[in-house]
């Protein structure tokens, strides 16, 4: 174990500093990146863009949507956000959420952090914020901070989609935080502390955890499994893929004269998909296979090869049938039937115990960064929602849409520049 | 672990497989053949196998795509097949084999009377069952499920062409009275309608299974306007509206009856359309969301496991032969989902949904389970 933890982190940030450092450079000597997920991992968390996105999919995931607080004004807002930043710093290093770690401080007070992660070492902890439509003008049409003329055009409310069965509650919000660790415990913590800082500010309104990361992001990750059984997120791209990261994630500069303040950011679009996984479980291999358009097992293309090959989406099975069903998840979901448009994603798998009928309540926690949700996101969910073949087992129950600025230097606050 | 510890042949250059343990399907085993199938060459790995349930595990080491077959002894006889199998991939066959001589032909590119091998299942003393009778019995099974569908749709379009005209003369409480009796010769045949994909939505959609720009048409459409009692703010059609519906789905539903006619079924159809039919019941039905409007949903319910039980009854004979324990397990299972749906009888019909207690509706999500899980076998069973 490294010396890194939350235990007194009294001149300890050095340290943190110093191990986030020597990753940073291993993966910019060109060495790959540490294939197994260490628990000493730290990522830096100041840069050019916001951790959690390009970096490798840690294992775990606690999401959070956050409405800000009746009554306060842009003034308090900012200092929330500077206080979240602040606190976003210290706990992705390893150390706690207040100034004093969670043992110390007066004995006549409560512990400025909760100390649940009091022992933990940074387990790859990021965490990323974002900013929902209703941020810039609320439900009734006000502009409480003084942003709505910089609202970026692409940030708006997602349409409704084919099927849709959206619970208001489990849907979008002011604010968002997504935090991954290694560690559930971790991302918890950091949840917990951030709710906990913005009391009287901003209030959660639904949050999310996930486990059993359903997508890679970096060359050096298996394709994990989604509930299906099946590898997901095999032609997702890749943080190694700078080029593509640069045309299909990040927010280019000159993007939207309104929103120059998101340049180098990106879009979080987040589903929360329910799996009819009893039903899924009683449908025979042929059917499953078809339906997703690979192999369960390898997870390759049905036209064949391994699993990273190409579809094969011209060859044709016993009469002339396409072998990869026209309407197979691989098949619509495909770069090259939705205009060469490709997506970060960063989905993971939930269950949220069980309904009232005895049925797990499990699905996918959708998640996907885009450079616009308008040409990456909503057509491809438009053809997909009407014919996708798993549609049938699927069921999309929550949905939200948020900007995530770009990164944070020293000294700054997340979305400084929305504000500036 | 879940994932399976047979390492894929194929893959073997290019997958470092982590250390795994009991390999099951070693070479040990005298009922697991590898088949190694080219553009080319048919390699079994063994050309004798005792009696039982054999397993062939192709791979498609060729270029085109490639088909796996077994063959009765006068080289005719489809025993049991693999197709579309992509070039690189690996598919198992599993059928139970009793003695006797057989080929094996490899057909790649789907051509030809494919490479041919012979194979000899020798008598291992262990019971196989009766064979050679299937081809008649599911030939039996699809004339009774075809028939059943064609007469469910003739009285489909009768009773729909009733509403139509019920609805369109505005004598709402025949109509009301009328719907779900009429829609449960839909959901009877409810698999086969939905294969239509351009019908489907048309008749059968429901408000949130439509996005922005989408016509909202069919039985659905007709019964919000019957039943606007949950509908916030809602603004009732018009004469012409619901004309302009009625006749639509008096359209579709002649058109369903056309395409009907001349239907054909397989085992594995009619074994999947009645674990197809439960599914129904299972995400729609028993959660009271089908009829939202005006919550007939025993209705469907009733029909829904009405069209799987036909199906069943049809394939029985097969099934009875192939794995009587599996056609008990059916057999009861319908008769206990039956006994509670009969528990929520009103005259001629069931009481609407909101009468069901939370607990009444977990039983009967309970026994739509117990019944799904063997139902869901059968076509596995039935084809092996
Ligand atoms: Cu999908």
């Amino acid at each position: 174990m490294s010396g890194l933890s939350r235990r007194g982190l009294f001149g300890a940030a050095g340290a943190g500093t110093a191990a986030a450092g020597a990753l940073a450079l291993s993966m910019a000597a060109g060495k790959p990146a540490e294939k197994e997920p260490h628990a000493s991992d730290a990522y830096p968390y100041y840069g050019a863009h916001q951790g959690g996105i390009v970096t490798p999919a840690q294992d775990r995931m606690h999401f959070a949507a956050f409405d800000v607080a009746d009554g306060i004004d842009r003034e308090a807002l900012i200092g929330l956000l500077t206080d979240w930043t602040d606190a976003a710093a210290r706990m992705t290093q390893g150390g706690s959420a207040g100034e004093l770690d969670a043992m110390s401080g007066n004995y006549d007070s409560p512990p400025e952090d909760t100390g649940e992660a009091y022992d933990l070492p940074p387990s790859g902890l990021t965490i990323t914020f974002g900013f929902g439509p209703s941020l810039f003008v609320d439900g009734s049409g006000a502009d409480r901070f003084g942003i709505a003329t910089r609202r970026p055009a692409a940030l708006e409310r997602l349409p409704h989609f084919v099927a849709d069965n959206l619970n208001p509650s489990l849907s979008d919000g002011d604010l968002c935080i997504q935090a991954c660790a290694h560690d559930p415990q971790v991302a918890v913590h950091a949840v917990r502390n951030l709710t906990r800082i913005a009391f009287g500010r901003a209030v959660l309104k639904w949050s999310q955890l996930g486990f059993g990361r359903t997508s890679s992001t970096s060359v050096d990750q298996v394709t994990a499994r989604n509930l299906f059984g099946f590898k997901d997120g095999t032609m997702g791209l890749r943080g190694e893929q700078k080029a593509m990261i640069d045309e299909h994630v990040w927010v280019p500069d000159g993007a939207d004269p309104a929103a120059e303040w998101l340049e180098g950011g990106s879009y979080l679009v987040a589903r929360k998909i329910k799996m009819q996984i009893e039903t899924w479980d009683r449908a025979p291999m042929r059917e499953q296979e078809n339906i997703v358009g690979r192999t369960k097992r390898e997870g390759a293309p049905l036209s064949g090869g391994v699993e990273f090959d190409q579809p094969d989406f011209a060859l044709e099975g016993r009469g002339g049938v396409p072998i990869m069903d026209v309407d197979s998840h691989v098949t619509l979901a495909h770069p090259d039937h939705n205009d060469g448009v490709h997506m970060l994603r960063r989905g993971y798998n939930y269950v949220d115990g069980n309904d009232d009928l005895g049925r797990l309540s499990a699905g996918l926690f959708f998640i996907a960064f885009v450079t616009d949700p308008r040409t990456h996101y909503i057509p491809m969910q438009s053809r997909m929602s009407r014919n996708d073949l798993m549609m049938e087992y699927l069921q999309h129950i929550g949905s939200g849409l948020w900007a995530v600025p770009p990164g944070v230097a020293e000294g700054e606050f997340v979305g400084q520049a929305l504000f500036a | 672990m879940i994932r399976s510890l047979v390492a894929p042949v194929l893959a073997a250059g290019l997958l470092l497989t982590t250390a795994c343990t009991d390999n099951t399907a070693a070479s040990g085993d005298a009922r697991t053949m590898s088949v190694k199938a080219s553009d080319t060459a048919c390699e079994v790995s063994s050309v004798e196998a005792p009696s039982g349930t054999l397993t062939f595990k192709v791979t498609n080491e060729g270029s085109k795509i490639n088909e796996f077959y077994l063959l009765g002894e006068d080289g005719l006889r489809i025993v049991a097949e693999v197709e579309n199998i992509g070039p690189g991939l690996t598919r198992d066959l599993v059928l139970s084999a009793p003695a006797g001589t057989y080929f094996t032909a490899c057909k790649p590119g789907m051509v030809g009377e494919g490479i041919r091998g012979d194979f000899t299942v020798t008598d291992s003393g262990e019971d196989v069952g009766p064979k050679g009778e299937d081809a008649e019995l599911v030939a039996e099974a699809d004339k009774q499920y075809a028939s059943y569908v064609r007469d469910q749709v003739d009285q489909l379009v009768t009773k729909t062409e009733q509403f139509a005209t019920l609805v369109k003369e505005r004598k709402d409480d025949e109509a009301r009275a009328m719907y779900a009796d009429a829609r449960v010769h839909w959901e009877r045949v409810e698999t086969v309608a939905e294969s239509f994909g351009d019908l489907d939505p048309q008749m059968d959609a429901r408000e949130a299974d439509l996005e922005a720009g989408d016509e909202f048409t069919g039985w659905h459409r007709l019964e919000k306007d019957l039943w606007p009692a949950r509908a916030e703010g809602y603004t009732a059609m018009t004469d012409a509206e619901r004309a302009t519906v009625a006749d639509k789905l008096v359209a579709d539903t002649a058109t369903l009856y056309d395409r009907t006619r001349d239907m054909t079924f397989t085992a594995s159809d009619i074994a999947n359309g009645a674990k197809g039919l439960l599914d129904e019941v299972a995400t729609g039905k028993v959660t009271g969301e089908e009829e939202y409007w005006s919550r007939t949903d025993l209705w469907d319910f009733q029909a829904n496991v009405d069209g799987a039980k036909v199906a069943w009854e049809g394939l029985r004979p097969l099934l009875q032969r192939k794995d009587s324990a599996l056609d008990g397990q059916i057999e009861k299972a319908f008769a206990s989902l039956q006994a509670l749906l009969d528990k929520h009888r009103d005259g001629e019909g069931f009481v609407t949904y909101d009468k069901l207690s939370e607990d009444d509706i977990k039983q009967l999500a309970d026994a739509v389970n117990t019944l799904s899980e063997p139902l869901s076998k059968m076509a596995g069973a039935i084809l092996s």
